[in-house]
């Protein structure tokens, strides 16, 4: 259901008092919740809630081959399907530019980060490697479908294993214990500008009355980088604007990386 | 082994189903959802409507029309399948429509769709049973009229046995016959309605007499009232968070 311009206005006014509908502070995230292993017959899954918004991000390898320009590096493949079973907004068909946008700011972030070291993932120089597809399906969306897609995405190839090769060929359903070869892991955030306030992890009326949002993608090793950036949505930002929200990802994306951290070290992997 | 002595890898009695998982109330945007399992068979449903069905010429200005989506997350099975609908998708999704329109009174909402979203979230056989089971438990959380449930489960003849509810390791039974390897499974999935038990759904691939069809169908008769029960057990129990 659209929202409408009189909730627009009310959630933009009280956001200039700092506050929300739902008693959070503007930079405030809902209860997350990840899951892992979800999906037997993937190399790896796993399942993140935010509030009311669920994702499902499921990793399948298949041997492929290789670019002409980087015969020994592995391919990555990221897809997402924004399923009518998760909102009214969505619609059968193919792909829209949502699902496509979504798809490519997830890639890009684990892409640029180099999260997946792809260059380990040759199998035959020029001739086979692994390609490794990370599958995006949205189950319910209350808001910030893009946080919540790459997290589950990192958690899906954090947790995933290769499966068995025979003879150049993948045994479907049969796995090792070897996991992926990843390097630092990347967080991101996207900051949306409603009225003159920044808000983090809307709900689905607060996107509505969002113009303008930016996601950044972040790692946080001995140093801060920023390895992807996208400003998206009908409205336009300053240069302090757009330095602020890089303030804000940096501040709020390492609290987020400590509660993902910590959550993976209970976490076995598949 | 034989064809005879056909004894179930996971030590179930040939009239057993799988461990059941039923609840209601799963999708908060949906106006009614479901999911249902048949152990490693998980499916979702949401429903969406009555609603104004665009196209318009789809309309009918006397009832409502019912229309069921199933399909497969991507890595749901072994083999990574293909986003999208598929050839399968579209025959699944229209078997699926004619299981459950039986029992669902859509008259008198005139030029409106019931829409019905089907996901296999994990498969091993008989998703198909599980999607129909997790639609009609998500229409009636819906409160779209309706005159019973319906119930599906997948019997197959394996080997000379009549089971229910196959595994994917079930429906890939293969016996020995003079050096080669032959297919000796038979799958038959089925539905049925809870009230007069009529049947909404009947498949069938493999090869079988009609004696042990008949067998069969008794079965599955049997199976799905048992399932009815869990379905309606698990539509009670309405998520509170839900309004």
């Amino acid at each position: 259901m659209d929202t409408s311009s009189l909730t627009k206005k009310r959630i933009e006014e009280l956001l200039q008092e700092g506050k929300r509908f739902d008693g959070r502070k503007p930079l405030e995230f809902r209860k997350i919740e990840i899951e892992t292993g979800i999906s037997k017959n993937a190399e790896g899954s796993a399942r993140v809630r935010i509030g009311d918004t669920e994702v499902l991000v499921g990793v399948k390898m298949d041997v492929g081959e290789p670019f002409t320009d980087s015969p020994d590096s592995g391919a990555l493949i990221v897809n997402a399907e924004l399923l009518p079973l998760a909102s009214r907004k969505f619609e059968s068909g193919p792909p829209q530019i949502q699902a496509i946008e979504l798809a490519r700011l997830v890639d890009r972030g684990i892409r640029e980060s180099e999260f997946v070291d792809l260059k380990k993932l040759g199998i035959k120089s020029g001739e086979k490697v692994w390609a490794v597809f990370v599958d995006i399906y949205p189950i319910n969306d209350d808001g910030n479908l893009i946080d919540a897609a790459a997290l589950a995405a990192v958690a899906a190839l954090k947790t995933a294993v290769l499966p068995v090769l025979k003879d150049d060929k993948v045994q479907y359903g049969e796995f090792t214990t070897k996991g992926l070869p990843l390097k630092e892991m990347p967080i991101t955030i996207t900051c949306y500008k409603i009225g003159d306030s920044f808000v983090l992890d809307p709900t689905s009326q607060e996107e509505d009355s969002a113009k303008v949002r930016v996601t950044v993608t972040m790692t946080f090793d001995k140093e801060t980088y920023i390895h992807a950036l996208q400003k998206s949505g009908e409205g336009a930002l300053s240069e302090e604007e757009i330095l602020e929200i890089i303030k804000i990802a940096e501040t709020e994306g390492k609290k987020l990386l400590k509660r993902f951290d910590e959550f993976l070290k209970k976490t076995a992997p598949k | 082994m034989t064809e005879k002595t056909y004894k179930r890898a996971d030590g179930r009695d040939p009239d057993e189903t799988r461990k059941i998982e039923a609840r209601v109330g799963v999708i908060k945007n949906a106006d009614g959802s479901a999911f249902f399992s048949f152990g490693g068979s998980q499916a979702i449903a949401a429903v969406y409507g009555p609603r104004q069905l665009h196209p318009q010429h789809l309309q009918n200005p006397e009832k409502c029309l019912l229309r069921c989506n199933y399909d497969m997350l991507s890595f749901s099975v072994t083999e990574r399948k293909r986003p999208g609908p598929s050839r399968r998708s579209a025959e699944i999704s229209y078997v699926t429509t004619k299981a459950l329109e039986p029992v669902l009174q859509l008259e008198g909402l005139p030029n409106t769709v019931v829409d019905v979203y089907i996901m296999i979230l994990q498969a091993d056989a008989s998703t198909r049973c599980a999607g129909i089971n997790a639609a009609a438990m998500a229409l009636a959380n819906a409160g779209i009229p309706m005159n019973g449930l319906v119930s599906a489960v997948s019997i197959g003849k394996i080997g000379d046995t009549i089971v229910a509810d196959l595994t994917k390791e079930e429906e890939d039974f293969t016996v020995t016959k003079g050096g080669e390897e032959i297919k000796a499974v038979t799958d038959i999935p089925m539905a049925f309605t809870s009230r007069g038990n009529k049947i909404t759904l009947l498949q069938l691939d493999g090869k079988i007499k009609p004696e042990e069809l008949k067998e069969a169908i008794a079965l599955g008769k049997k199976v799905c009232k048992k399932i009815a029960e869990i379905q309606a057990e698990a539509i009670k129990k309405v998520d509170k968070d839900k309004d």
